[in-house]
């Protein structure tokens, strides 16, 4: 069973050996991992236990202390992300990130949010500016194919209408899904979600699941993502990775990890209500999913 | 403690404001007391002695006393009701029609500016006129492109440059070195102002944009002053504290202004003036201010402007969306020092002479001072308060017909600063956001509307 | 227990917040009485957090009265409320990032002048063994669930009579958001802490709570009992199933 999977055939990206260190703290402890192309792998575990260091060292925030983290564009192209500084990490691996807690660009438009995730483009296509200033070359053919492209990803997370209004005016759900259009006006490989339904109802995390699908359906993005919300996780991922304390103690399918007694033990909680809890929303999962 | 708060929302709280006022009375009496109510002078037999004026003292006090009453009785309140009023009346079709109004207001402003030398040629006379284009006009114009200037790079990118003065400093001391030891003409001087300022910017900026916020302002501030204490000291180079005197003036296509028969008065058969020359000048400074402006404005729509505003809104976000934040700061950086070099180069053209006495930290500051009243951003806020601040200062000058209020030992210079220094704290009061808070979008989709300067941030450095 | 009889703790009446020229909350009312827990449930920029921030006195209420104790405090700056022991975990977290765990909690604690630190400390500990791991961190360097933990013991160590919660369970994992729930619980019933919480997560929140009030753009729809609600088909199709099809 175990040798068909997607993450062992065919890894988006490859963790090997990471570890992390904070002074005398040690946040990632030798993990290793596989995310497989097309998948949505999810990262979870308790609070503390070295998720969001493990986006940010995969994302070039973080310098990790050892190990190394391998990506494969699908069109072919290696890189070792350890060894790029984190716009390079955006710009040429293609790895889009969003973050736990919003960090939108609140005092422009929903539109120029979009618009500045396509900088890199843009930029060439102003000359680096000098011919912009002037106005000569193609600039405004490629801005409005900008535009295009920002529109196609209000439209995806229902903001055409609020395009215009400041992102900081937003409810805090829709900044969640603008943080996830901007991200993917960067057109990346690789989507890391770090707790996307945070903070979401459940119609409203529904609506997430459903996002998150259609942009792995149609736009072959491979996601990974930082959830506690579990049935965001186990609706949608297709591998679970579990941490604690910064290594891992499981790593599977979902049904098989959340039958794995270290991972009730842990994280999921052991005693009666909280199977019943769990075990309510599982029911709520699988009764709708029919 | 309810009960204040319940009462300050109802009506006028005698209560309470006289406990203030008390307050204040015991705390000015405690400072005027001692130092005024004592003088200590000479008397005839050369002793020092105390005289006593408690009087004065007293007098001071009461003069707190009652006005901190009347402000808390009276002037908070009124104050605090009508903030809460006008933010309530406002709706989305008055703020369409205030942006609309600042658009006619920029437009009229720009034909004033088009025809104000001739205005006062008509007003003042040919001879008459030149303080007022002169004093005022070109000097406030010269303001308004350092504060456009450096808009770009507090106002925009949110880095807090202190020493923004020695990138003026280096386009002034480029003209007129270059002038005078190779004979060069202003209109090829001009660019090249700008980029050496532009590359000192660049020089200067890579060490110290990796800082944030206040130690970012230091280091800038530091900068500033060694730019000019080396002025100072490397006196072969620029001439140290005497500075560099006879700087040639500008030519209008080899045109000199001055009584030679090519000269431009003859030329036109004009009566000789130095008038000329100062309009001249004027429509010069005017002429990059508005390059200054325009640069903005299309920079402001191209991906570098925008991502200026998401440097100052967020840097690590801007870093995950594959954004250079070092090299995008360094631009900024760049080409505000650029318009600094313009401004300095033209600035050394018109004085004649520059000394390093000219680009001191106050001059610095003031710039700063009118980016940050302007409203940090806003093209036509950063021109208002150039022309407030400048222009007031100026204005203030004039002011030597109070002599007839105060007597004749009055000297408004002295008061100068000090009624300039209380008008910003006013001012910062009334709008904290500066005079114009709103942001424009750089991009629409159906709608234009204004953003609300709440939600702008300043930057962190 | 549902005490409702009797004159509430706090009182909020016909309560209107505007921001700028937004108007957030439409007139709400709504009462918290000693010793309830009640939990104001609804979707993503209803007003919920806007209503919480309001009762502490940022932004004020621009119309209406919130009364606490009897004592009107609709226009009373945010410190001297916190002095009449209303302690808030609000939204967003906002611990101190350069202070230690430690130092936080003491923080929280100044009210009494660190008088029961200890003690309370050490109740904290036994909630969130995390903090005690975490004590000499700086408060910025911890995980976003940790933070939230943190912000919860300083709300805590206020030693609140009337403790508000803005959404206590985000970022947190299923385990921990179920220990901080049984402990508001058992806060509730040994000490008679009244508990004000605002809640994504509606089933959990409205199992905990005596009383529920359901926010929908700025006006209170519905009131009931916890169990009313959850048992309400409306709000279940809303807030506890919705969406899915």
């Amino acid at each position: 069973m175990s040798t068909q999977n997607r993450w062992e055939n065919d890894p988006i990206l490859e963790v090997q050996h990471l570890t992390m260190r904070f002074g005398g703290l040690v946040a990632v402890n030798d993990l290793t991992f596989r995310a497989g192309r097309g998948d949505v792998t999810a990262l979870i575990g308790p609070n503390g236990a070295g998720k969001t260091t493990v986006f940010n060292c995969i994302t070039g925030f973080y310098k990790p202390t050892t190990g190394m983290l391998q990506l494969k564009h699908r069109a072919g192209g290696e890189w070792l992300l350890e060894r790029m500084p984190d716009f390079k990490i955006a710009q040429k691996a293609r790895v889009a990130r969003t973050f736990q807690n919003i960090r939108l660009f609140s005092g422009m438009t929903v539109l120029e949010n979009l618009l500045v995730a396509q900088h890199n483009p843009l930029m060439i296509a102003s000359g680096m500016t000098f011919l912009g200033v002037l106005g000569i070359g193609g600039y405004r053919a490629k801005e409005k194919e900008a535009i295009e492209r920002a529109k196609y990803w209000l439209d995806k997370t229902r903001l055409m209408e609020r395009a215009d209004d400041p992102a900081g005016d937003l409810p805090y759900g829709a900044q969640r899904r603008l943080e996830i259009a901007r991200a993917m006006c960067t057109e990346p490989e690789l989507l890391c979600l770090d707790e996307p339904a945070a903070g979401l109802n459940p119609r409203e995390s529904a609506e997430l699941n459903q996002l998150l699908l259609g942009i792995r359906e149609t736009e072959g993005t491979s996601l990974l993502l930082i959830e506690h919300d579990m049935s965001v996780v186990m609706e949608i991922s297709d591998h679970v990775v579990v941490l604690e304390y910064g290594t891992k103690i499981s790593d599977g399918t979902p049904a098989e990890v959340k039958s794995d007694p270290k991972v009730i033990a842990a994280y999921l909680g052991v005693d009666d209500e909280e199977v019943e809890t769990v075990e309510h929303q599982l029911d709520v999962l699988t009764g709708e999913a029919n | 403690m309810a009960e204040s708060s319940k009462a300050a929302a109802a009506g006028p709280d005698f209560g309470k404001a006289a406990k203030d006022a008390l307050l204040s009375g015991i705390i000015a009496f405690a400072l005027f007391g001692p130092l005024v109510g004592l003088r200590t002078a000479q008397n005839m037999n050369n002793e020092l002695v105390v005289l006593n004026e408690l009087g004065k003292a007293l007098l001071i006090t009461a003069i707190v006393v009652a006005g901190r009453f009347l402000l808390s009785a009276f002037v908070f309140p009124a104050i605090a009701s009508r903030g809460k009023k006008s933010k309530a009346i406002l709706t989305p079709e008055e703020v369409a029609a205030a942006s609309a109004r600042t658009r006619n207001v920029s437009r009229g402003a720009l034909l004033f500016l088009l025809v104000y030398p001739f205005l006062m040629v008509l007003i003042f006379g040919v001879q008459g006129s030149i303080k007022w284009v002169d004093n005022f006009g070109i000097q406030i114009l010269i303001y308004v492109m350092l504060g456009w200037g450096l808009n770009i790079v507090i106002g925009l990118a949110g880095l807090l440059d202190l020493g923004y003065v020695a990138f003026y400093a280096v386009g002034a001391y480029s003209y007129a070195l270059l002038a005078i030891n190779f004979d060069l003409s202003f209109w090829i001087l001009l660019p090249l102002s700008g980029i050496l300022a532009a590359f000192w910017g660049m020089i200067l900026g890579f060490p110290v944009l990796r800082l944030r916020g206040d130690y970012l302002a230091i280091v800038t501030l530091a900068f500033g002053e060694i730019i000019r204490l080396v002025l100072i000291n490397w006196k072969d180079f620029s001439g140290g504290s005497a500075g560099i005197s006879s700087i040639p003036k500008v030519t209008l296509f080899g045109i000199k202004f001055d009584a030679s028969p090519e000269g431009f008065a003859k030329m036109f058969d004009l009566p000789m003036s130095s008038a000329y020359y100062k309009i001249f000048l004027y429509y010069l400074i005017l002429a990059l201010a508005l390059l200054t402006a325009y640069v903005t404005l299309r920079l402001r729509r191209l991906p570098i402007g925008r991502a200026w505003e998401a440097l100052r809104e967020d840097e690590v976000a801007c870093r995950s969306l594959g954004i250079n934040t070092t090299n995008t700061k360094l631009t900024a950086f760049a080409i505000g020092a650029m318009f600094a070099g313009f401004a300095g180069s033209f600035f050394a053209a018109r004085q004649g002479f520059v000394s390093p006495e000219s680009f001191v930290f106050m001059e610095s500051a003031v710039i700063v001072a009118i980016v940050v009243l302007g409203g940090m951003g806003s093209m036509v806020g950063v021109a208002i308060a150039a022309v407030v601040m400048i222009g007031g200062t100026e204005l203030l000058r004039e002011l030597s017909f109070l002599k007839v209020v105060f007597g004749n030992d009055f000297n408004p210079d002295q008061f100068r600063m000090l009624i300039f220094g209380l008008a910003m704290v006013a001012t910062m009061i009334v709008r904290p956001r500066g005079f114009v808070s709103a942001r424009q979008p750089t991009a629409v989709l159906f709608e234009r509307k204004a953003i609300s300067g709440d939600l702008v941030k300043e930057g962190h450095g | 227990m549902t005490a409702t009889n009797g004159s509430p703790l706090l009182a909020i009446r016909g309560v209107k917040t505007y921001y700028g020229n937004i108007i957030a909350l439409k007139g709400v009312d709504v009462d918290v009485h000693p010793g309830e827990i009640v939990t104001l449930i609804g979707a993503n920029g209803a007003g919920k957090s806007t209503l919480m921030m309001t009762v502490f006195g940022s932004p004020q209420a621009r119309e209406g009265r919130i009364t606490y104790q009897g004592q009107d405090i609709t226009r009373m700056p945010p410190h001297e409320i916190a002095r009449l022991r209303i302690a808030q975990s609000p939204e967003g977290r906002r611990i101190f990032p350069r202070m230690t765990v430690l130092e936080n909690l003491q923080m929280g604690a100044s009210l009494d002048g660190l008088k029961y630190f200890d003690e309370d400390a050490e109740k904290m500990f036994v909630l969130f063994p995390r903090l005690k791991e975490r004590l000499n961190q700086r408060g910025g360097t911890l995980s976003g669930g940790e933070q939230q933990m943190l912000a919860i013991a300083r709300a805590l160590m206020a030693r609140p009579k009337l403790l508000m919660l803005d959404e206590p369970s985000l970022g947190l994992a299923p385990l921990i958001v179920k220990q901080i729930f049984d402990a508001i619980r058992e806060l509730n019933r040994t000490q008679g802490l009244t508990v004000f919480l605002v809640e994504q997560n509606a089933y959990h929140a409205l199992k905990l709570a005596h009383r529920a009030y359901v926010m929908v753009n700025g006006v209170i729809t519905m009131t009931g009992s916890g169990r009313e609600l959850l048992e309400n088909p409306e709000v279940r199709a809303a807030y506890l199933e919705g969406g899915r099809h």
